[in-house]
């Protein structure tokens, strides 16, 4: 740990998530999944029962005082995102369900009206799908080029690739993860960024494993969307926000339509409210973002340099630990340049089977494509395992995964 | 979990290869997990009878020892019993709870031979082929 940054106790930590207060098939839990969702501290749980319990009620329309405090509580959460992510405004701010839907929604209300044949969507073959579908299909129908780089064994694109691109195509959107949920991989996205800007093109981030794991700035990153999911996040499930300039999100479609995303309905028109009330049709899921809120606050608390600091020791300890596991084959990039994030595969098991003997042992692993399939044909692989850690994760779950990954090979010896 | 006998069928399956001129044929995959089988079969020569049934694939052991498992119990049954077999019958021969998610893996055999029929035979396809998109149906 460097002079000066925050450390984090990740056993004090732990204490906050009720989760890991009960035994799995007899044994204690080792919660080695979180960069597929993430576990609930306490503190988000106790708050969104309090507000359901004193504070509920529809936002932006009830004169009454329960509509304000839940508009508070709503509004609250959208400028402590705001801040978490360092966006210039609140109103910039748009509450989804997930990063999938938010990606749906610049691919659809900006990719929609501003793709069309001769243009081209550039990704990368470490896309999850959330980030490569919505981008292929939006293309495909509006007659545009839907093109992927190639990466290398650490995940990283070959932007060499990038100027022949442009050469045959106008290149108008690039997009990227920032973190790769599948291999771990920490980007340096400022070439691609600045390579996007400099043809023209809007550069679109999948935030939702980067979120979690270290500290964001919109600003920085100079990026013009960015999506991340509440629920990798400590916050609950069916809430995340995707972040766009102002002017971008001004010039844009709605995405849904409906009630409050309106500012006035006539027989033969109707107009767009303003931002962020636009891209919000129908209730918002209220108490959903407030826990997002209160999610942020708890992240902000420990710190997300200590998060990012704890994770890269535990995936340095944990590529060690697996090192001695016979068979075992890792991919990605080396520890210093990866979030919490392992994938392996056991030579001649399947990663359902090492999974489910895993679970028998009270490890909780991800076996599977990981919504990479393009990853996992680039590999020459069905699937793989995937260990993941997050600031709850202590070196003991390692060490019973290694124990366990000892009996998966007993079973099938 | 993983009984001697779903080990067994995973290590040496029965009935694995493929064969050059199938009466029917058919892929499957399991877009959850990511499991294969290909399914090749040949009639007697009443053209209803099942004389062979061959399968190849790559997937976790219930995938491929269920699929195993189902070369054995098919054969010489007559191709409309198959189409109509119940999943239970398979069920009880791999003798394990299954959750779920490993519920698709272990009638991923099943569920590609019975599209081998229909292709071939015009026999009902079976319930929940919605799960099972990526079969090639044509």
């Amino acid at each position: 740990m460097t002079a000066g940054s925050k450390t984090l106790n990740a056993h004090a930590i732990r204490a906050d998530f009720p989760i890991f207060e009960q035994l799995i098939h007899g044994k204690p839990l080792a919660y080695l999944d979180s960069a597929n969702s993430s576990q609930k501290p306490r503190q988000v749980i106790d708050a969104m029962t309090t507000f359901y319990e004193t504070s509920y009620a529809n936002v932006h329309r009830a004169v009454h005082v329960l509509g304000e405090r839940a508009t508070a509580g709503l509004e609250g959460a959208r400028e402590k995102v705001r801040a978490f992510i360092n966006a210039p405004e609140a109103r910039e701010v748009i509450f989804v369900r997930n990063a999938t839907e938010g990606l749906n929604l610049i691919a659809y209300a900006w990719g929609g009206t501003n793709l069309g044949p001769g243009d081209a969507v550039v990704v990368t073959e470490l896309e999850h799908h959330s980030n490569f579908v919505p981008w292929q299909y939006i293309a495909q129908r509006n007659g545009a080029s839907f093109l992927m780089l190639e990466i290398d064994d650490n995940g990283d694109p070959d932007l060499s690739q990038l100027d022949a691109i442009a050469r045959d195509h106008t290149v108008k959107v690039v997009a990227t993860n920032l973190v790769s949920n599948s291999l771990g991989t920490i980007h340096d996205l400022g070439p691609l960024v600045g390579w996007a800007h400099e043809h023209g093109a809007i550069f679109v981030c999948d935030a939702a494993q980067a979120a979690p794991h270290m500290p964001l700035d919109v600003q920085a990153l100079d990026c013009d969307f960015l999506a991340i999911s509440g629920h990798k996040m400590c916050g609950p499930s069916g809430i995340g926000a995707v972040w766009g300039r102002a002017r971008l999100l001004e010039a844009m479609e709605p995405f849904l339509l409906g009630g409050h995303m309106i500012n006035s309905v006539r027989y033969d028109k109707t107009t767009w409210g303003e931002l962020p009330h636009k891209f919000e049709a129908g209730t918002s899921p209220i108490v959903e973002a407030y826990g997002l809120g209160v999610a942020v606050d708890y992240l902000s608390a420990v710190g997300l340099d200590a998060i990012e600091a704890h994770e890269h020791e535990l995936v340095a300890y944990a590529l060690g630990r697996l090192g001695e596991v016979p068979g075992l084959k890792l991919y990605g990039p080396p520890a210093d340049r990866r979030a919490g994030v392992v994938s392996f595969n056991v030579e001649g098991i399947h990663p359902h089977d090492v999974a489910q003997i895993l679970d028998m042992q009270g490890v909780a692993i991800r076996a599977g494509h990981h919504c990479c399939q393009p990853l996992m044909h680039k590999l020459g692989l069905a699937a793989t395992n995937r260990a993941s850690f997050y600031l709850y994760t202590v070196r003991e779950e390692i060490d019973q995964l290694v124990e366990g990954l000892h009996t998966v090979q007993k079973v099938f010896a | 979990m993983y009984r001697e006998v779903i080990l067994d069928h995973y290590k040496n399956p029965r009935g694995h290869g493929t064969l050059d001129d199938a009466d029917a044929h058919a892929d499957g995959q399991n877009p959850l997990c990511g499991d294969e089988v290909s399914i090749y079969v040949a009639f007697g020569e009443d053209g209803e009878t099942i004389d062979e049934v061959k399968f190849s694939g790559r997937g976790c052991a219930i995938s491929q020892a269920a699929t195993s498992m189902l070369t054995e119990m098919v054969q010489g049954r007559k191709a409309t019993e198959v189409a109509t077999l119940d999943k239970d019958e398979l069920l009880e021969e791999i003798g394990i709870p299954l959750t779920p998610v490993r519920l698709k893996c272990a009638m991923l055999g099943l569920t590609t031979l019975k599209v081998a029929l229909h292709k071939a035979k015009g026999t009902p396809l079976p319930d929940g082929l919605a799960g099972f998109d990526d079969l090639e149906l044509s």
